[in-house]
């Protein structure tokens, strides 16, 4: 990773940080669909990126965000175990010839089909995660597993939109 | 030697996650637990100041709303005045200590509020060096919001009515049966009151009102309005739903209340060794 790249990145975070705080935290559709696009930024890492500084920096973003929520841990936990499965699961969704050395896993370098079967299970086991600790010792096991399937799909519609929108298109080859 | 730290540095990123795991159940549990140390929360000052930049954009547009509700609220309080002002006369009645104010009062506004979890929070603008301090009452013209929790100098922390872990002494005002309200974490317009026993003749539409027991609030502050009553799994007491007059969705202006004898109360209750449940 260059130094510009790391810019880009750390920018990335902070803007996907605010707007998580600012505008969508008090947003949710019919009351059970929730939006948690802070996600795209640990989504877009590169894939060759370290394990560890990746685990570091989501758990200190989950932390940021549950500082705001007043939920403090439940997005620590959920953030940083997307983080750990995030690396198995690239693994498991590689295209055949394998990625580049310098790949970052968006919509703009892998297409739409990819991009999807990559980030809605992710986005779904964070949001179960999420959603299940919240609920934990309520019982209401169904009521999770509803909420988070309708927040990843909802979450992931909008990371689409964001990257569509705001990334820029790598030059042609 | 070596080999077993070449093995732990071979697993070093699940060691990792497995130690930050442990961090953050580690902070839920010690976050929700009711007496135990909040860390960090909303309550510190750069925090505070950013919810309440936001705030205060976002309370802009509904003054007109507020100020509705302070000049319905006023007119009820001139009303209530009027009847209590004591016709002047001849004969002067001494005050005695039945007539000293148990309760004190203070305005505040929400500067973040949750509604979604099952453990909801709200940030308040005011703090300890406003006379805010941990276990007031907060509630505002509409019923009981809830209660504080954790205060710094210049924000508070409390938790809100819908959290599964509060229970508001309560009764029922046309035949004052007492039971608890407790939020079940379903919708966040309706929560249940417990304990009340089978016998009690409760019907849908009753008022349910604080109670006054706990010393937390007042007696008489709307809670809510019962929605349903069923006889319920457990043999001793009915299931009762209330639709809560509060909309959580929009509770902006508050008030909270102190028992200014709590310290009493409590050292009696300690010293006869009574736990108050309610």
């Amino acid at each position: 990773m260059n130094f510009r790249s790391l810019i880009t990145f750390i920018l990335l975070v902070i803007v996907l940080g605010l707007i998580q705080i600012l505008l969508l935290k008090n947003l949710a559709l019919f009351g059970i669909a929730f939006c948690f696009l802070y996600l795209v930024s640990i989504l877009s890492f590169p894939t060759s990126m370290n394990a560890v500084p990746l685990l570091l920096i989501s758990f200190l973003l989950g932390l940021t965000i549950d500082v705001f929520y007043e939920t403090l841990g439940l997005h620590a936990l959920s953030a940083t175990f997307l983080a750990f499965i995030r690396p198995y699961w690239l693994k498991f969704v590689s295209p055949s010839g394998g990625y580049d050395d310098n790949t970052n896993p968006t919509i703009n370098e892998m297409g739409m089909a990819w991009y999807i079967s990559y980030a809605w299970p992710l986005i779904f086991s964070f949001c179960f995660l999420f959603f299940l600790t919240d609920q934990w010792g309520t019982g209401r096991f169904l009521s999770a597993l509803n909420k988070s399937f309708f927040s990843s799909t909802f979450t992931l519609l909008l990371a689409i939109i964001v990257q569509l929108l705001f990334f820029k298109r790598r030059r042609g080859i | 030697m070596l080999r077993i730290l070449q093995f732990l540095y071979s697993l070093r990123a699940f060691l990792l996650f497995v130690l930050l795991e442990v961090i953050a159940v580690w902070l839920i549990v010690a976050n929700n637990s009711p007496q135990g140390a909040a860390f960090f929360n909303s309550s510190s000052a750069v925090i505070g100041s950013v919810l309440k930049t936001q705030s205060d954009v976002v309370d802009f547009f509904s003054l007109a709303e507020a100020n509705e509700a302070l000049v319905s609220e006023n007119a009820v309080l001139i009303e209530a005045l009027s009847g209590v002002q004591v016709i002047p006369d001849s004969m002067a009645i001494e005050l005695d200590s039945a007539f000293n104010a148990t309760y004190e009062f203070k305005g505040a506004r929400v500067i973040s509020n949750s509604i979604r979890f099952s453990q909801n929070h709200l940030t308040i603008n005011k703090g300890a060096s406003d006379g805010i301090k941990p276990g007031m009452g907060i509630f505002n013209h509409e019923g009981v919001v809830g209660r504080v929790k954790t205060v710094s100098e210049n924000y508070s922390v409390a938790i809100s009515l819908l959290n599964t872990g509060l229970l508001v002494s309560s009764k029922i005002k046309s035949n004052d049966v007492f039971g608890s309200v407790n939020w079940d974490g379903n919708s966040s317009s309706q929560a249940k009151m417990l304990y009340v026993p089978r016998h009690v003749n409760a019907q849908v539409g009753d008022t349910v009102i604080t109670s006054g027991f706990n010393a937390v609030f007042p007696e008489g502050i709307k809670i809510g309005i019962i929605a349903s009553v069923s006889p319920g799994a457990d043999p001793n007491y009915l299931d009762i739903l209330l639709n809560l007059s509060t909309d959580f969705s929009k509770v902006s202006y508050i008030y909270l209340v102190e028992n200014s004898q709590i310290v009493e109360l409590d050292s009696l209750y300690s010293k006869s060794e009574i736990t108050n449940e309610f």
